[in-house]
């Protein structure tokens, strides 16, 4: 999976920055993509591109249980949320829905991308390749359930053993 | 086992449960609201087009649904809301529907505790991060998201990793000017809003076991605010006296056993608790009331399920009566049965006499939904739970979270006030 980076250097970006209460009620889904990010950067509905991965600090989602939260960003063309740690219901949001992937990394990945980098990013052997800077990180592994679910493409499609 | 593991244990059908054990856990009770509940509808929609049967839920008297954010419809597209959200109930048989305009209604958080819905021991999920204000009353309450609630409706049961727990202990009682709001928001300040990540936050001592059921709702309606999993507080007397008088009958108590593991425990002194706000822009943020800035206030907030039951309006109403506000203060009762018994005990004319202005049970401004959002650079003190940028309305305006006698006392002084400040 290739993509570029849009990098947010900073901690606990909450659901009310990804996207705003005042959106709650809309649920058509590329509406909420037109507002996604709005509270923290109101540009990046013009410079996100399809395929792109956001890259943030520590507790990324936290704050509400918004579906609209991984919805928006899926919707604007987010395949992945690279962090340090994310908060609870947002990850299992993402995976669930099968909206995009949640991605722990090190501190190492997180310093050392910018803005901008190409990276491949292969989940079967937990591996991030920096295309740009010629570099390679480790990512956290899934637990197992949730490699299950994003392997069967999300909770519906995921049979229980 | 301790508690959250006893019940994990037994809605999975297993004799013993550990921390990090994945488990399809039966649920007992699922709510919906009108901004979850048209996004479950959503849902059904797009499983309808993969050829996934949506016809029948597993247990419609299991269901209950909730109009509080964006009611009474604040907009067209939140009227269309309330009436996608009635044919729904309508179509799948749920009875338990609380309408604005019909009766009992309210925060669906509030409601789950006003009307008795949700019992000890039960596994309760609710599309609301603050469902687990509901483990107040001894049951595992968490919040999901609209794809895991689907999954609940249509199986009846949804998977959890089974949490460490992190123990609070309370020696002795809060002092009278401060509340259960004044600790919750101590606790995040010291662990941080990711300090009780994926875990559950159990709250226990002597000071726990003086304190009202509703001053443990407001302790673990916060704990969402730490990232917990699941807020709760072993279950008791008090426990079974406030839900019977709510019409719960059958109720059956589980405990966690007398060797029950904890991760960390944590001990507070309650004689040692002081009034505390939560600055912009974190929940962690926080301050001594006396030693907070000296800002300009524009405006006091007293709502949410976290700020407005039944003993936050009469905390308010000590402050407040006899006293006129100097900024603009709004109270809004979280359900009809409170507004009720606000008004039938002279609640209401405390507040109308100090110039507030007393409105519906909504969401509300909380979640910078309607009903009093701030303008930018406009700064509230607020009994909400989040303070992030633009929570309230303008991204540039600023929220500061306190405790209810420090709104009332801050809405009479127009700065951040410590209710013992008062003349």
């Amino acid at each position: 999976m290739k993509g570029n980076v849009i990098k947010y250097e900073r901690d606990n970006i909450d659901t009310d920055v990804i996207i705003p209460g005042q959106y709650l009620k809309v649920h058509d889904y590329a509406e909420l993509a037109l507002h996604a990010m709005e509270g923290l950067d109101p540009a990046f509905h013009s410079k996100v591109k399809e395929g792109d991965f956001i890259l943030s600090g520590r507790n990324f989602g936290c704050g509400s249980s918004r579906e609209h939260a991984p919805i928006a960003l899926s919707h604007s063309g987010i395949k992945a949320v690279l962090a340090l740690s994310f908060a609870r219901i947002f990850y299992r949001n993402a995976v669930d829905g099968a909206f995009l992937l949640p991605i722990e990394i090190e501190e190492d990945a997180y310093s050392n991308i910018s803005e901008g980098d190409e990276l491949d990013i292969d989940i079967r052997i937990n591996e991030i390749k920096n295309l740009t800077k010629n570099k390679t990180y480790k990512m956290k592994p899934f637990s197992e359930i949730i490699g299950k679910i994003i392997e069967a493409g999300g909770l519906f499609k995921y049979k229980p053993d | 086992m301790n508690i959250t593991e006893k019940i994990l244990a037994r809605a999975s059908g297993r004799q013993r449960v550990v921390p990090d054990d994945v488990i399809f856990a039966n649920v007992d009770k699922v709510m919906i609201h009108d901004v979850s509940g048209p996004g479950v509808i959503k849902v059904f929609d797009k499983l309808k087009k993969q050829g996934i049967n949506v016809d029948k839920l597993w247990d419609p008297t299991k269901v209950w649904v909730a109009e509080d954010h964006f009611v009474p419809s604040a907009d067209m597209v939140s009227a269309e809301n309330i009436v996608k959200l009635s044919d729904f109930t309508k179509n799948y048989g749920i009875e338990k529907h609380f309408k604005y305009g019909m009766g009992q209604y309210g925060i669906c958080h509030t409601l789950s505790h006003e009307e008795a819905l949700v019992l000890p021991g039960e596994v309760y999920v609710g599309g609301d991060s603050h469902t687990n204000t509901t483990g107040a009353l001894g049951s595992f309450a968490c919040g999901l998201g609209h794809t895991d609630v689907a999954y609940v409706l249509l199986n009846g049961k949804i998977w959890f990793k089974v949490p460490e727990t992190l123990y609070f202990k309370l020696n002795g009682k809060l002092p009278e000017h401060v509340m259960a709001k004044d600790f919750i928001l101590k606790i995040i300040g010291d662990i941080s809003t990711e300090g009780g990540a994926y875990k559950t936050m159990q709250f226990g001592g002597s000071g726990i076991d003086e304190m009202s059921v509703e001053s443990r709702l407001t302790l673990c309606n916060m704990t969402t605010e730490a990232g917990a999993k699941n807020g709760i507080v072993e279950p008791d007397q008090k426990v079974v006296d406030y839900l019977t008088s709510r019409g719960a009958t059958n109720i059956s108590l589980v405990h966690g056993d007398d060797d029950a593991e904890y991760q960390k425990i944590y001990e507070y002194e309650g004689s040692e608790m002081e009034p505390i706000v939560a600055k912009p822009f974190s929940p962690e943020n926080i301050s001594i009331v006396r030693e907070a800035p000296s800002v300009e206030l524009d405006k006091s907030y007293i709502g949410s399920c976290t700020g407005a039951k039944y003993e936050d309006l009469e905390a308010v109403a000590k402050i407040l009566k006899g006293r006129k506000v100097k900024i603009r203060t709004e109270i809004l009762p979280a359900s009809i049965s409170i507004y009720k018994r606000a008004m039938e005990n002279g609640l209401l004319k405390i507040f109308l006499d100090a110039g507030v202005t007393v409105g519906p049970p909504t969401c509300g401004a909380c979640c910078g939904a309607h009903m009093g959002v701030l303008a930018k650079d406009e700064i509230c003190i607020s009994t909400t739970n989040r303070n992030f940028p633009g929570r309230m309305g303008h991204v540039d305006s600023q929220t500061y979270l306190s405790s209810p006698l420090v709104a009332a006392a801050s809405a009479v002084t127009g700065k951040i006030t410590d209710p013992r400040d008062l003349n």
